[in-house]
């Protein structure tokens, strides 16, 4: 199980006349975390399902742990991951209890895990309540619960925190993290990139069922070469010695009559905090480098292919 | 195998949950005790075993119930999952899809069998607690709870794989009602019309029981009311000659044949379903 947890060379996958996913080559090392940015219908869901198995690529060779998830062993290697579905449902009148021990079995986990994971999710109170009365949040967090049955190698995470309130975002981060510090291999989509910025080793953007970008988040900023903005206090006496100091490296923005915004280019930045440091009648300098959010939106309107970076 | 045994438990515990296995229990108890009761009144002072007489009775019946309760505990199986979209998640696991099919299968007929071996267990203790049975009614009465047990599993398969094929749950509904009308009235008849058209006597009088072997409903009824003479007395059959008689072991080959091959191309079916 030592082998490269997922690889996909070339895949496509076309519904009839739809193109889902095209000439994709994909891979995720062991223990690495790999974020899946994208808008609706990128083909974020169909690459989830080829990976674990659940359609045959038209076209391409896909590999999870080593071999094939349509080959006969693949059904057992399922073991070795986890999944957790976009908008996760569980039906009928089973207690959370019993359809996780339900999973375990499927799974082959020792059903003593059951109760401790739930109480890692937050579910303690609600274990013995039945499913289908379960809110949203709940739904999620046994979603999540389930995931984590049998300690799996991979992770895979379809927008796992669409619809969650910031308190239970903030206790999932907290859950992934751990399991990443573990060793896990962790896959996961989503669109509040913000969630990710920090903790994603590499982030892959699709777009119409192409892998338009793939790096680490400086990799990617640097690719993008979107502006990176830095804002300056200063009086209006001192803005327009300012202008005249930077005018050549930085496109000048008045916010108001305490502070500019300088626009710049991101290898300039450095250049340009040195000439602003020496002014005097500066207060305070920050500098804001481009959020995953811009760089997602840059990729996602595809303004890579037009060229230019984006305003 | 652990995987068969978890689904059919779920589906067990499902159908305890939800009420099936009470409802199913206590409505094949009413209808068997009634029949057993109210439906032995005419026999009499004839020397017929109230137990034969039921048989006659209740297993007419059962055609009519025992595979509409199998189709409506089965048409949703699979369609329902996957319109509840809890399919997704279940595919995900370490587990094969004919085992799924087998799972529900298993579990929904562990209900049905439950609810036909209590409810007609019961009303068959009744009767031979409260009249004279004779030892030669036993047979036939065990033998129509097995093959209740049969029909029950024939009609399962067949709702499965309708919920293997069809998209949606309203389709697999609509579908499972249709093979219904089809097994439980349409095929009868149809082949009744046919005969009567038959007026060369093409379909000679030997094949006519063969034909009825395309039908798991006709299998049971002909079994039933055919195998023991007794019951045939009564059912009206008794004129049968040998010459048309099919074995009883035979007939109960051909109802099991009628759980193998639609739970197989259930499996067929689901293995081809996209997701």
């Amino acid at each position: 199980m030592n082998a490269q947890p997922v690889e996909l060379k070339g895949v496509a996958k076309r519904y009839g006349a739809v193109t889902a996913l095209d000439g994709v080559d994909f891979a995720i090392e062991p223990g690495e975390f790999m974020a899946l940015a994208g808008h609706n219908g990128a083909g974020k869901t169909t690459l989830f399902k080829i990976i674990l198995g659940l359609i045959r690529p038209t076209s391409g060779t896909v590999r999870v742990f080593g071999a094939s998830p349509q080959s006969s062993q693949a059904v057992e290697r399922r073991r070795a991951i986890g999944f957790l579905p976009e908008n996760v449902t569980f039906a009928g009148n089973l207690t959370g209890i019993e359809m996780l021990r339900f999973y375990a079995r499927l799974k082959g986990a020792p059903l003593a895990q059951c109760a401790d994971l739930l109480e890692q999710v937050g579910l303690s109170d609600a274990v013995s309540r039945r499913v289908k009365t379960y809110s949203k949040g709940m739904r999620q967090r046994l979603g999540l619960a389930q995931m984590l049955l049998g300690e799996p190698k991979l992770l895979v995470l379809d927008e796992p925190t669409s619809g969650l309130d910031p308190d239970s975002r903030r206790q999932f981060r907290t859950l992934i993290e751990e399991r990443r510090k573990a060793g896990t291999t962790i896959l996961l989509s989503s669109h509040a990139m913000v969630d990710f910025e920090e903790t994603a080793d590499r982030i892959t953007f699709l777009r119409e069922g192409r892998i338009v970008a793939c790096g680490t988040l400086d990799a990617l900023r640097k690719e993008s070469a979107l502006p990176v903005r830095i804002r300056v206090k200063a009086g209006p006496g001192a803005q327009a010695t300012l202008a005249e100091a930077v005018g050549d490296l930085a496109e000048v923005q008045r916010i108001n009559g305490q502070s500019v915004e300088l626009i710049c280019a991101p290898d300039k930045h450095v250049a340009i905090l040195r000439r602003v440091g020496a002014l005097e009648a500066i207060e305070t300098v920050e500098v804001r480098p481009p959020h995953l959010e811009n760089i997602y939106a840059y990729y996602r309107d595809g303004a890579h292919r037009d060229g230019g970076p984006a305003k | 195998m652990n995987a068969v045994l978890a689904i059919a438990g779920r589906e067990i515990r499902e159908g305890v949950r939800n009420r099936w296995v009470l409802a199913t229990t206590l409505v094949l108890a009413a209808l068997a005790l009634t029949l057993a009761f109210l439906g032995s009144t005419p026999a009499g002072t004839v020397k017929a075993s109230p137990l034969a007489v039921t048989v006659v009775s209740l297993s007419s019946l059962s055609i009519f119930l025992l595979p509409l309760i199998a189709l409506i505990l089965t048409f949703d199986g699979i369609a329902g999952e996957a319109e509840r979209g809890t399919l997704l998640l279940l595919l995900s696991y370490p587990v094969a899809r004919w085992q799924i099919v087998l799972g529900k299968f298993l579990g929904h007929t562990a209900i049905l069998a439950f609810a036909t071996l209590v409810g007609y267990g019961a009303t068959g203790l009744a009767v031979g607690l409260t009249q004279e049975t004779g030892a030669g009614g036993w047979a036939p009465y065990l033998a129509m709870v097995g093959s209740s047990i049969l029909l029950g599993a024939a009609f399962a398969a067949i709702g499965t794989l309708v919920s293997a094929i069809a998209r949606e749950r309203a389709v697999a509904g609509g579908l499972g009602i249709g093979l219904w009308l089809f097994f439980v009235i349409v095929f009868d008849m149809g082949l009744l019309g046919i005969l009567a058209a038959d007026t060369n006597q093409t379909i000679g009088s030997a094949t006519v029981p063969w034909l009825l072997m395309l039908n798991p409903a006709d299998i049971y009824r002909f079994f039933n009311l055919a195998s023991f003479g007794d019951v045939s007395t009564f059912a009206g059959l008794a004129g049968l000659s040998e010459s048309v008689r099919i074995a009883p072991p035979a007939m109960l080959g051909a109802l099991v044949a009628w759980i193998v091959v639609p739970l197989g191309l259930a499996a067929l079916a689901f293995q081809r379903r996209s997701v």
